[in-house]
């Protein structure tokens, strides 16, 4: 199924009598995803309004990630929390997935850019929330729970954006001899200084990598300042540029796990398993491969772990009974018929 | 006037026993005397009054739990409150009602300089927060501008702005997590490390939901390393259109300062007879400020500078002092002070597309000819947050509820514009009724289900946000069903 009007895409739920799975351009489904038959999402695509000089975007949520990127890019603006997404990936697909790449430790996540949202619900109803102002309290905020709600509670046919100027200049520092663990103090004391980071992670290969991004003198006295303070850590050179884009796990191997944490809890997980493919988020967000079903025990800690490819749905810990008891009530309140079965 | 529903009589009826039990669930924090519940009987939206049936101060999340339990079994309803700042009436209790108030609970639970946040009891006040962590170089971002009074709970509840937020954010965007108390006394945590949980953002819903899904008695919030420095700019337009035009291309040439301020002359006027701030009387004014170290502020104002000059501007008066901020800024930090002496003051807050701001502000001014009221405005323009004052005499019969419709079609305009009723102050009860003008009624039921999810009984802070006749039938459904234990 593939509507192309948001009136279509209503009936369509309405008449559904089996669950549907909502898929953009399928390019990161979960374990668990994809299961009903599809809502294909890319014919509501194209932008509705755009207006630079008030940093605001509303596109429909099937348009191509490029294409957004595109047409920002014309104007000198971007997405400020760098999604990432392959040939077809959609913004709505961005959007439910709360997809963010490095410049979120400075810049948010995509539900902090995400300032307004069209869907329609489990019932065939059009819901609005939020609307194309940056500041705005007026009723809940669905828009944050749509956000990352990956598909469970309504189809996105429209978002609207907060965009940002694309900064002119941009610098990499790396501390290329840390390995993981050992690059986490360093991304902390970048962070936890008047540096303005914009990226702080780790890469085999290229070690510790900060990013600094402004104005040309600002980042040239930045990164002085940041290169001396860094220095204590190990040798401080200057990093690849191109690394930043080499941060997502883009093949994923028979089980990938995404683990987010606090950054002070990273190097105790990390003592228990095998070498992450990288940390971000100044090592908040781990990507580790590991083989099938091998996910090891971990002391107690703040965040959780997602195996995000493999046959079966798992995180861990699972969520407490109240949440969990929440989640399912919200849902099945928004879907009562369970249209949207998403993911576990 | 805006209207509350009529008190529940059978809680009314049972207010002794009520009483007693809160009492001995809760020795020593429930006040029930009628002299000392008057501090309670409002929020900063002092137009609108009533005592409560009682309030109660806990000291713990525990405490927290077992008075929402009490009260969920006894089906009494109970309004949050943090310092009582709202403006919007979000703390307002109603005569049927508890105050659950956590002006105990201020405690610093824990701070983390590595992993950049601070964890707190939710009555601690907003400035505080900062003030705990300042020695180790950080701050709390999100700076409204009661953040001396105001609590960190009544910020999450009302997901809270300031003058520094084109920057940095409001509170969703600083806020990592919560303990929340849930009617029925269950104790959840949302959110996580970056603010993440495993599962639906709840966390992203509880913040803003007036009070209304929950108790927050704990956050854990994001903190940042403090800017090297900052210095503003004020820079005076021969009118309001021009001041507009000036915001919108700074913005569009890719420099987002930290603040961006606008006045305009009615409220210049009023400051200066006020503060005496030394603003030149002009059409409308700006205060830009920027941070960094000495080199970046200096380079990204000779580009601000540069931009200005396209706009003729009366005056462009950069800061050379720590002094010379501080005047800077005090007009714009005395503007609602100065309101106040000119009379009896709304302020309003709806936010629209900055693009939209030179009709809107035209509109008011065609508005406050009308109505033979006046009207100042003062506002965060990177974000189009509008806050306009409008001047009545409460003494005068009629008066407030001219200054009440004009608001209300100040608001409309904001809404037809492209923008929203309220940016940072909230619904509550001052501009529940106008949420229709916003929302479709499916807009609203899909809002109200996830209320129900939270609080089944509708017993949180019940009468807010939504326009009453949109609640009542879920309001009312409790009324129809009897109590667990009384
Ligand atoms: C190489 C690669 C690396 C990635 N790495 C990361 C990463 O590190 N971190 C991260 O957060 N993301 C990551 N992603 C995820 C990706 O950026 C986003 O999930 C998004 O771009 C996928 O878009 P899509 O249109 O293909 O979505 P799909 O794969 O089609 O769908 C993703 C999810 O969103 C739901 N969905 C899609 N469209 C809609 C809609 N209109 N309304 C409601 N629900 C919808 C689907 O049901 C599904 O649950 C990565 C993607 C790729 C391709
Ligand atoms: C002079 C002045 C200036 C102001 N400036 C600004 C500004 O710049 N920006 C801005 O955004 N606002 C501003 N405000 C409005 C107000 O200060 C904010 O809304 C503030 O967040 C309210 O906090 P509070 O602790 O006083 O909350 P209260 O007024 O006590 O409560 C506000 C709402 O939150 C709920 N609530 C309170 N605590 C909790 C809790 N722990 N858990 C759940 N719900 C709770 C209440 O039920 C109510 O609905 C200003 C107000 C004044 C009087």
């Amino acid at each position: 199924m593939r509507p192309e009007t948001e009136g279509q895409l209503a009936e369509l739920v309405r008449d559904a009598a089996a669950p549907l799975s909502i898929i953009g351009g399928g390019t990161r489904l979960w374990p668990g995803e994809g299961q009903g038959e599809r809502l294909d999402m890319t014919g509501l695509a194209g932008v509705t309004l755009y207006e630079p000089e008030a940093l605001t975007l509303v596109v429909r949520a099937g348009t191509a990630l490029e294409d957004v990127r595109q047409v920002l890019a014309a104007e000198g603006q971007m997405l400020a929390f760098e999604p990432w997404g392959r040939q077809g990936s959609t913004i709505g697909g961005v959007a439910a997935a709360n997809a963010s790449g490095p410049r979120r430790v400075q810049a948010g996540a995509a539900r902090d850019a995400l300032i307004g949202v069209r869907f329609v619900n489990g019932q065939g109803d059009v819901v609005r929330n939020g609307g194309r102002v940056m500041k705005n309290v007026t009723g809940y905020d669905l828009v944050k729970l749509m956000a990352g709600s990956r598909g469970q509670l309504g189809a996105l046919t429209e978002v609207s954006l907060r965009t940002a100027p694309i900064p002119p200049v941009a610098a990499t520092l790396a501390l290329a001899d840390l390995d993981a663990a050992a690059a986490i103090p360093a991304l902390a004391s970048a962070l936890g200084g008047p540096f303005d980071v914009s990226g702080a992670a780790w890469l085999p290969g290229h070690g510790a990598l900060i990013r600094l991004e402004g104005l040309a003198a600002s980042v040239k006295a930045r990164v002085a300042d940041l290169t001396a303070r860094l220095s204590v850590f190990g040798t401080v050179s200057e990093g690849d540029p191109d690394a930043w884009s080499l941060l997502r796990p883009a093949a994923l191997s028979h089980e990938t796990w995404r683990i987010v944490c606090r950054p002070g809890e990273a190097a105790t997980l990390l003592a228990h398993l095998p070498a992450p493919s990288s940390l971000d988020w100044g090592g908040a967000l781990i990507h580790v491969d590991l083989p099938v079903d091998c996910f090891p025990e971990l002391p107690p800690f703040s965040g959780h772990a997602r195996r995000i490819s493999g046959a079966e749905p798992l995180v861990v810990p699972a969520p407490d009974p109240i949440t969990a008891r929440l989640e399912r009530d919200v849902k099945s309140r928004l879907d009562p018929r369970g249209i949207f079965a998403g993911a576990a | 006037m805006i209207q509350m529903p009529p008190p529940d009589a059978s809680v009314l009826a049972q207010r002794q026993a009520i009483v007693q039990a809160l009492r001995d669930a809760l020795p020593g924090a429930v006040i029930d005397d009628a002299a000392e519940t008057r501090a309670y009987e409002c929020d900063a939206l002092s137009a609108y009054r009533c005592a409560p049936l009682a309030v109660v101060l806990p000291s713990t999340t525990e405490e927290v739990s077992r008075l929402m339990r009490l009260c969920h079994d006894l089906r009494v309803p109970v309004v949050p409150r943090g310092a009582g700042t709202s403006l919007a009436g979000g703390s307002m209790p109603t005569e049927d009602a508890v105050i659950i108030g956590l002006s105990r609970m201020t405690e610093v639970l824990e701070i983390a300089p590595g992993d950049r946040l601070i964890r707190v009891q939710a009555g601690r006040t907003n400035l505080s927060v900062s003030g705990a962590v300042d020695g180790l170089g950080f701050f709390y971002a999100p700076d409204p501008s009661s953040q001396l009074a105001c609590a960190i709970g009544g910020n999450i509840a009302m997901n809270s702005g300031g003058a520094h937020c084109l920057k940095y954010g409001v509170t969703t965007n600083n806020l990592l997590g919560v303990t929340l108390v849930l009617m029925d006394g269950s104790v959840v945590e949302l959110g996580g490390p970056m603010g993440e949980g495993s599962g639906l953002d709840l966390l992203g819903v509880v913040c803003g939901s007036e009070g209304q899904l929950g108790i927050v008695t704990e956050a854990t919030l994001r903190i940042l390393p403090k800017p090297a420095g900052a210095r503003p700019v004020l820079i005076g337009f021969d009118s309001s259109e021009t001041a507009g035009a000036c915001v919108a291309a700074i913005i569009r040439a890719g420099i987002i300062p930290v603040a961006i301020e606008f006045m305009d002359s009615p409220c210049i006027r009023a400051t200066e007879a006020h503060a005496g701030a030394g603003y030149p009387d002009c059409g409308a004014l700006l205060i830009v400020e920027v941070e960094g170290t000495a080199a970046e502020i200096g380079e990204q104002l000779t580009l601000i500078r540069d931009i200005a000059t396209r706009f003729d501007p009366i005056e462009f008066r950069e800061s050379r002092s720590e002094d010379e901020s501080r005047r800077i800024w005090l007009g714009r930090k005395s503007a609602f002070g100065a309101m106040g002496q000119m009379g009896d003051y709304i302020c309003l807050d709806g936010t629209i597309p900055v693009t939209a701001l030179p009709q809107v502000l035209a509109g008011i001014g065609r508005l406050s000819r009308d109505y033979g009221l006046s009207v100042a405005n003062v506002f965060h323009a990177g974000d189009g947050n509008m806050h306009p004052l409008i001047i009545y005499d409460a003494n005068k019969p009629g008066d407030l509820d001219r200054a009440e419709a004009f608001g209300a079609d100040i608001l409309r305009l904001c809404v037809q514009a492209g923008g929203c009723l309220t940016g940072e102050h909230g619904v509550g009860i001052e501009k529940r009724d106008l949420m229709s003008e916003q929302f479709a009624p499916a807009d609203m039921e899909a809002q109200m289900r996830v209320k129900d999810a939270f609080d089944p009984d509708w017993l949180l802070n019940p009468a807010k946000v939504f326009p009453l006749e949109v609640s009542a039938s879920r309001r009312e459904r409790r009324l129809n069903r009897p109590a667990d234990a009384a």
